[in-house]
């Protein structure tokens, strides 16, 4: 218990994270690119075109794993404004800070690429499909946070309130998400984005794991670039500062 | 090649699809790079300042 | 009575009293909901027909809009006059004083509302019968609405334009009251039973008298300091 507290609390410590996250960056940031460039071209190039939906699907390779981000970035801001607001370390509200940027980025790539996806697919660039329905309302929830944080002048208010709105987030997500599923079943509504995982032969499939997992990785990289921005941002007038700047 | 660039009819979708996605990489990288540059920049003119004020 | 009790009741006397002094406060999302309502017939058509197919939305989207105008006033005066800051040093628990507080909006903001949308739906083509399933609903959407409101209420406390931020969070955390709402009004008018919906309601119900003043609890504390 000694040693994991230990651990836990060189984790609160803003020069430690500091000096970690640019020693760790490169190790996400390397592999990332390696992975996304490859399954770029795996997926353009090298998987087969699809029995119903032809070179169509291939959007896939882009759609699925920028809405499979936004949701973990929503999750991993959530939890580091948790911790944030829980332990009181200033460190985890960096963090949570740093993710919502890039979350409502993918959020609105996820948006795009499905209706890209769906204007040749049923005709109509928009449709009340529940996993578009359910990304449109993740961006609202992302708009609002970034909009909180900007409405507060004092950073440790910003902090802890936006904390708390992405908390009740997170808890509503599930919510939000099912009541979106339950709406569009009872409609019946168009409902596509359906690409059974399982059932895709291994050369569909590999260019998808690919650019999830290196879409991933390049996330915790530029988390980690924004976060030691935050760091410095914040830590205004600390001596460690300057050994690590000059 | 020019085929490859068709994609079966698809192009007007898929490629746009796929520039988006590429833009938003390269943005966020862009930006969180800059986004560190500044802060350092920043860190380095609080220290020269306050150092200046101390010396005086 | 134990003193928890005492002081709910009284924070519930107090807010009541309040409004009385005031009616028009009380009036101005009532109105704010007519005129939405209004607004529809004139924008799309005056066929009853088709109005009534569309009522289940604009009936809801009206509530929404009429209670989020009056939520901006759930903390403000309080906050403003230092009251809030002894309930917070009260001792007696904060989520349960916010809770009174909230309970006493919702009777005076969305309890009006939801009285008066059997009037406005039959503006809108709503057949008599449905009045009492929508009646509930209503009841227990915009106390769901209150409750979340509550929270959002708490964040933006004291903001420059913290009405229209506070409507931008809640929103999107309120699509579920609005989905399983418009569903049971929807069923409601089309003489069906609306008990799936309506459960669903009071489950979302449920967890908001749960979560909802911990959460606003939370925000106003940090609001406060």
């Amino acid at each position: 218990m000694g040693t994991t507290w230990t651990w836990f609390h060189r984790f609160g410590s803003p020069p430690h994270v500091y000096r970690l996250a640019g020693i760790l960056t490169p190790w996400f940031a390397w592999p990332a690119a390696i992975l996304i460039i490859t399954g770029l071209y795996a997926g353009l190039v090298l998987a087969p075109p699809d029995y119903q939906q032809g070179e169509g699907f291939r959007i896939i390779y882009v759609h699925a794993p920028s809405a499979w981000l936004s949701v973990m970035i929503y999750a991993v801001m959530a939890t580091a404004a948790g911790i944030g607001l829980i332990w009181r370390m200033k460190v985890a509200h960096a963090a949570a800070a740093s993710c919502a940027a890039i979350g409502a980025w993918f959020t609105v790539v996820s948006l795009v690429t499905g209706m890209l996806w769906g204007k040749p697919m049923w005709g109509t660039y928009w449709v009340w499909d529940p996993r578009l329905t359910a990304q449109l309302v993740l961006l609202f929830l992302y708009l609002g946070y970034i909009a909180l944080r900007a409405g507060i002048d004092d950073l440790g208010r910003a902090d802890r309130a936006s904390a708390v709105l992405a908390l009740v987030g997170v808890v509503n997500l599930p919510i939000i998400r099912y009541s979106v599923e339950w709406w569009n079943s009872i409609h019946q509504a168009p409902s596509v984005m359906k690409m059974d995982k399982p059932s895709m032969p291994i050369e569909m499939l590999a260019p998808l794991l690919m650019m999830l997992v290196g879409l991933s990785l390049y996330f915790a990289a530029v988390l980690l670039v924004r976060l030691r921005a935050e760091i410095l941002n914040r830590e205004r007038q600390a001596s460690w500062i300057k050994e690590v700047v000059e | 090649m020019s085929e490859f660039f068709a994609m079966g009819g698809y192009a007007a979708f898929l490629w746009p699809a796929y520039a988006i996605t590429l833009l938003a990489i390269i943005v966020n990288v862009v930006n969180a790079r800059r986004a560190l540059q500044q802060a350092r920049e920043q860190a380095r003119r609080r220290i020269a300042t306050s150092s200046e004020g101390q010396s005086s | 009575m134990r003193p928890i009790f005492a002081a709910t009741l009284l924070v519930l006397r107090r807010e009541l009293l309040l409004a009385l002094r005031r009616p028009i406060l009380v009036v101005q999302p009532l109105a704010f909901f007519a005129v939405v309502t209004a607004l529809f017939p004139l924008g799309y058509t005056p066929e009853l027909g088709k109005l009534r197919a569309i009522a289940p939305g604009v009936l809801w989207v009206g509530a929404l809009l009429a209670s989020l105008l009056a939520l901006e006033s759930l903390f403000r005066e309080d906050a403003e006059d230092g009251t809030l800051e002894q309930f917070a040093l009260s001792g007696q628990p904060f989520a349960l004083l916010l809770g009174a507080k909230t309970l006493a909006h919702w009777l005076l903001t969305g309890l009006p509302l939801t009285l008066m949308a059997p009037w406005l739906g039959i503006a809108l083509g709503v057949p008599l019968a449905a009045m009492p399933g929508i009646l509930a609903s209503l009841a227990l959407g915009t106390w769901t609405l209150s409750l979340l409101g509550a929270v959002g209420a708490g964040l933006t406390l004291g903001l420059r334009r913290g009405g229209v931020l506070l409507s931008l969070l809640t929103l999107p955390l309120a699509v579920p009251v609005i989905v399983f709402g418009a569903r049971a009004t929807e069923l409601a008018i089309a003489g069906e039973s609306l008990m799936g919906p309506l459960y669903l309601q009071a489950a979302l119900a449920v967890l908001g008298m749960t979560l909802a003043p911990l959460a606003a609890a939370a925000a106003v504390r940090i609001g406060l300091e």
